[in-house]
């Protein structure tokens, strides 16, 4: 048998059949499967406003997710340089839903551990106030200045409610998989 | 009149609160009601808890869109990643499979999201609900001729199927917004791309979203654009306080004042310098002389 059919044998569908399965909660199958259509022309990397920066190549992570290279395309620090700014989706002549796959692989990656310890104070932040972002007191006194209560009127001034979104990401299973994360 | 839930989501309260006191002023203006959304979250940001789970990002976005429907109103937002957020959960749940889900979890909480928000940019309710004509007739400080360079933001436009607003390569709603005003919409190099922010890349790696505002800033200052002007308040927090961060590590000289779509129609609607909260941006405004204004 020559080399190259053995290598075609050799890929996995499981990691192209967990994302699909994933997102599938929040997108449409048919969409998702728009994974299959990538003919790696490359238009979504030589658009890709990272990737004049970084090593991060949307073609290669499309590629990996086809080949079942799920290790290699979950544990890069660079499948976190997407700024998710969706030029790639827009510009694909395959119309691959390339941004939103970038997002379904980020939360393999996040469930499996690979994450950045900014992103585990943010979402610690949220646990604690319901923002993504803490109260300054400056930012109090410009509030007062500008004629505005100086506790904006979201989760930070209603106990209730914030208590009522803690449990909702605990439903999640967001909460749990934050946890297993922070280990 | 007509009325709007305001969604602040993170960044127009906590950072930047002179977006918020200048939407809110200049809607008053404009006869449009706003009503609080009493009890709202974080919309949750799409690039970061949108990366870190997508189903916890659906539900904790539908109990926002949730707080609205009881309010019987449309939600308006003043950041695209709020937009981002709430208008693509808004679209995601028309599906009836896909709200019964969500609502399985709601439930649990007494709560229930029906699919009946509408989620609109403050940009949006300017050019629609109150249009460019009528916004001629009120102006009282013309920009006279000021060099304006329009940052869209990413989120505002894409993905086109869900925003609806055309073309994502070359808008022009807000460059029309800039004319009518009495302003000058200068093109720059590279004027589509992204501030740098999104996707958790703030966060995580500032240096390389600061890397993205600095092109940014260096084309806009190549066209000799006197002010960025921008509709989305994560994308005025790159660029304003980036261009702060930018000057402290020595890697830009001169910064250019960035603007937010309610402040710099509100300047023109005659509202003083000071209520629209422009001493609070980072990078000051500079071109307020330009236009015979000045911070008192």
């Amino acid at each position: 048998m020559p080399e190259m059919s053995k290598v075609l044998l050799s890929i996995s569908k499981a990691f192209q059949e967990e994302i699909v399965s994933k997102g599938s909660k929040i997108f449409d199958v048919e969409e998702l499967l728009t994974l299959n259509s990538c003919i790696q022309c490359g238009s979504c990397v030589g658009s890709c406003p990272s990737g004049r920066k970084t090593a991060w190549r949307v073609r290669l992570i499309i590629r990996e997710a086809q080949l079942g290279l799920r290790e290699r395309a979950l544990s890069k620090d660079e499948l976190w340089h997407c700024t998710t700014c969706y030029t790639c989706q827009e510009r694909c002549p395959r119309e691959v839903m390339t941004t939103d796959i970038v997002r379904i692989i980020r939360n393999i990656a996040f469930e499996e551990g690979y994450v950045q310890p900014r992103h585990v104070l943010v979402a610690e932040n949220f646990f604690k106030t319901g923002h993504s972002i803490p109260m300054k007191e400056e930012i109090k006194e410009m509030r007062r200045d500008l004629g505005l209560n100086e506790i904006p009127p979201t989760t930070l001034a209603y106990r209730k409610s914030l208590e009522e979104v803690k449990r909702l990401a605990e439903y999640s299973g967001f909460k749990e998989k934050l946890e297993k994360v922070k280990k | 009149m007509k009325k709007y839930a305001y969604f602040l989501g993170c960044i127009t309260p906590l950072r930047y609160p002179n977006i918020e006191a200048s939407t809110k002023i200049v809607m008053r203006e404009l006869g449009i009601q706003l009503l609080e959304m009493n009890g709202a979250s974080c919309c949750p940001a799409p690039g970061v808890f949108g990366s870190f789970d997508l189903f916890n990002w659906l539900i904790l976005a539908a109990r926002n869109l949730a707080i609205a429907e009881n309010m019987g109103v449309d939600i308006t937002v003043t950041c695209n990643g709020c937009y981002g957020t709430l208008q693509e959960a808004a679209y995601i749940l028309r599906n009836p499979n896909k709200r019964s889900t969500i609502n399985e979890t709601l439930a649990k909480e007494g709560l229930s999201y029906e699919g009946n928000v509408e989620v609109k940019h403050i940009t949006e309710v300017i050019l629609d609900d109150i249009g460019l004509e009528k916004i001629k007739s009120l102006i009282k400080v013309p920009l006279n001729g000021l060099k304006v360079a329009v940052h869209y933001g990413c989120h505002y436009l894409k993905p086109r199927k869900i925003r609806g607003h055309g073309s994502a390569e070359r808008p022009t709603f807000l460059d029309e917004l800039v004319e009518a005003l009495g302003g000058e919409a200068v093109d720059y190099k590279d004027k589509m791309m992204c501030c740098g922010a999104g996707g958790g890349v703030r966060s995580a790696f500032s240096d390389l979203a600061l890397r993205y505002t600095l092109d940014k800033i260096r084309n806009i200052q190549a066209a000799e654009g006197d002010c960025v002007l921008n509709p989305c308040a994560f994308c005025h927090f790159q660029l304003d306080t980036g261009q702060k961060e930018l000057m402290e590590s020595k890697r830009l000289e001169k910064p250019v004042p960035v603007v937010f779509v309610t402040q710099l129609l509100g300047l023109s609607l005659g509202i003083p310098v000071e209520k629209l909260g422009l001493q609070y941006n980072k990078v000051p405004p500079y071109y307020l002389e330009k236009i015979g204004l000045k911070i008192a």
